[in-house]
């Protein structure tokens, strides 16, 4: 009966209720919109990052990662790449070698860098196939490369142009080669966009003189939450002095911080919306509290313990703080998945003015579960510190003065 | 065997810069079954006795004795629980729980005594049957007159069967036949279930019903006369 009177003390006054709970709707809605822009932001970055490149983790020659010298390079062991793609949760471990040369076609020139990739399963990591604008993709035997689309516009080259490249190959070598293109690819990142040749793994290896080596192992992994466990695997399985094995936070750690700087100003954006609709429950709750004096004293002169009634008024302030969280989701759910399926791209001037800072252009929408959890636990913990007034009120009252002064 | 007994009962309020000395040292005592009105003029001091007697209020000075406790300086907390177990109450704007049913707020007092289901709908009704009144069970009070809600309000108040009920001027906001009912009921239920009745009043009719008349003036008591 208890969870009935409360209940139905919710829609005694049905206009304030509905308005209480359409303040909370209105704040779970909006901030789930806001966080969830703002999630799908971060995981694009870290998606584009981790899933064009970097893979969640890869594996290099220790010391590979603060000296990116092909000199850094090590053993290409057929055996440690395939005992990684035993690993639960590891869907493929991706060889790779990349340098950068100097790429130059007529009078343009310019730092490139050349990823000898393996053709397969480098298309399992970064999906290059999709990405290809023009031309065709590469073969095994192919002395051939593809070209990112800002590169080859800054170079002005198109597809059956030869592309002449000259680097430093291993240990000194001289690397040196000119390659037809044999198409161009486009990636989202500016900065991969801009300097990036692919070529088949063995002419690269060719090139910088490395065969048998590769500068990493880049993993595509199930889950990104996987990742620590899977670190800790491959840990366990290859002689730690010889290789590094890192994560994709460690791989991209200006990334990371810049997504945790701009992650506190979302919090706090978040809080004052929490504080403007808190001060509107606070409202509410003073007058439901304000009203029932008079009721509250009655209730205690029959005999109702204090707690009943604290207990009750908590339940009353819960019930319309989960009514007002499920609706805010639940309204906000089907857009949000909407938009998670078909983010907001843009366009032209605006979308140029973004690349600029190395993003994608467009509003990319998150579907974490915590996003939504965590608005509840927000909204719920706010009615409870909010309920500590009538708390407070009743356990101070004495029926008589309660009944005399209402 | 006395229900109620107060002796030598004071209360001073000094929320103002004059003290109001609402009773000058009151002594009664109320035997069980009694079917008793307190009267006076207003100001008199009829409320704040009753008060008193309920355990809602503190006297100043003086002893207060009901169901052969001791609840003068009885602790709020176990004021609260003891109230609950003993004593019953009726006022005057009826103070049903507006978002309860009629047979709710007669079941509420019973729930609050941990009673199980069965006893509190078998209890409320019983008394709603016995107040003419059962088939408003399942209607909220704000569907029932004025005299309908009274008669809720005394059927809550019987239902956890208390040594005594208080009741303050119950008939104050009901037109004559409501009151003439009430008051009916009320005496069946003190002969019948031999409960004890102390009202506040000034309503004659009220007093006309009265077997024992507690006359109050300036807080104290100044005639006690039993028919």
């Amino acid at each position: 009966m208890y969870l009935t009177l409360a209940w139905r003390n919710i829609w005694r006054n049905k206009r304030r209720s509905i308005i209480t709970i359409a303040s909370i709707t209105f704040a779970v809605l909006l901030a789930s919109f806001m966080r969830s822009m703002q999630l799908g932001s971060y995981e694009r970055m870290i998606e584009n990052a981790a899933g064009f490149y970097t893979g969640y983790i890869q594996v290099h020659q220790k010391g590979y990662w603060d000296e990116k010298t092909i000199d850094n390079s090590m053993v290409q062991d057929q055996a440690l790449i395939e005992k990684i793609e035993s690993i639960k949760g590891v869907q493929v471990a991706v060889p790779r070698v990349e340098s950068f040369v100097l790429a130059s076609f007529g009078t343009k020139t310019k730092g490139s860098l050349v990823m000898g990739i393996d053709l397969e399963k480098e298309d399992a990591l970064t999906k290059i196939k999709s990405k290809l604008i023009a031309g065709s993709y590469l073969g095994i035997n192919d002395k051939a490369v593809l070209v990112a689309e800002g590169l080859a516009e800054y170079l002005k080259v198109g597809v059956g142009d030869s592309l002449v490249m000259i680097g430093q190959g291993y240990h000194g070598s001289n690397a040196a080669g000119i390659y037809p293109i044999k198409g161009i690819v486009k990636f989202p990142v500016p900065d991969q966009n801009n300097q990036t040749v692919y070529m088949p793994l063995k002419k690269a290896q060719w090139l910088f003189d490395v065969d048998g080596r590769l500068t990493s192992i880049a993993l595509v992994v199930d889950k990104v939450q996987m990742v620590d466990r899977i670190i800790a695997e491959i840990s366990s399985e290859v002689d730690t002095e010889q290789l590094e094995i890192m994560g994709w936070r460690d791989l991209m750690p200006d990334l990371v911080q810049g997504i945790e700087i701009d992650n506190v100003s979302g919090r706090i954006m978040l809080w004052i919306l929490y504080s403007v609709i808190g001060f509107g429950m606070f409202g509410t709750f003073m007058m439901m509290t304000a009203e029932r004096m008079y009721e509250f004293g009655v209730m205690m002169s029959v005999g109702m313990k204090r707690i009943i009634m604290q207990w009750i008024i908590v339940l009353e302030m819960a019930m319309m703080a989960t009514i007002g969280v499920l609706a805010g989701i639940g309204i906000s759910l089907p857009f949000l998945i909407y938009y998670h399926n078909n983010p907001i791209m843009l366009t032209g001037e605006a979308a140029a003015a973004i690349e600029n800072f190395g993003v994608e252009a467009g509003y990319f929408f998150s579907l974490q579960a915590s996003l939504f959890y965590n608005q509840a636990w927000a909204i719920f913990f706010m009615a409870i510190v909010l309920g500590f007034y009538p708390i407070y009120v009743i356990q101070r009252l004495k029926p008589v003065e309660a009944m005399r002064e209402a | 065997m006395s229900v109620i007994k107060a002796e030598n009962v004071q209360k001073t309020y000094n929320e103002t810069k004059v003290p109001v000395h609402a009773l000058n040292g009151v002594n009664l005592t109320i035997e069980k079954g009694e079917f008793t009105a307190i009267v006076g003029p207003s100001g008199c001091g009829k409320t704040t006795l009753l008060n008193i007697l309920g355990g809602l209020d503190h006297p100043t000075e003086g002893r207060v004795e009901v169901a052969d406790t001791n609840i003068t300086d009885m602790s709020d907390g176990n004021l609260i629980d003891f109230r609950l177990q003993n004593i019953g109450f009726v006022f005057q704007a009826y103070n049903l729980i507006p978002v309860l049913t009629n047979k709710e707020n007669i079941e509420f007092i019973m729930l609050l005594q941990k009673q199980d289901k069965k006893t509190r709908d078998d209890r409320a009704m019983e008394l709603l049957n016995q107040m003419g009144i059962a088939d408003k069970a399942d209607q909220r009070p704000s569907e029932l007159s004025g005299g309908q809600q009274q008669r809720v309000a005394v059927a809550r108040a019987l239902a956890s069967k208390p040594k005594v009920i208080l009741a303050d001027e119950p008939t104050a906001n009901l037109d004559s036949k409501s009151t003439a009912t009430l008051l009916d009921i009320m005496a069946k239920m003190n002969a019948e279930e031999n409960a004890t009745f102390v009202f506040s009043t000034h309503d004659q009719r009220v007093i006309d019903k009265a077997k024992r008349i507690i006359t109050l003036e300036d807080g104290v008591v100044i005639s006690d006369v039993t028919r």
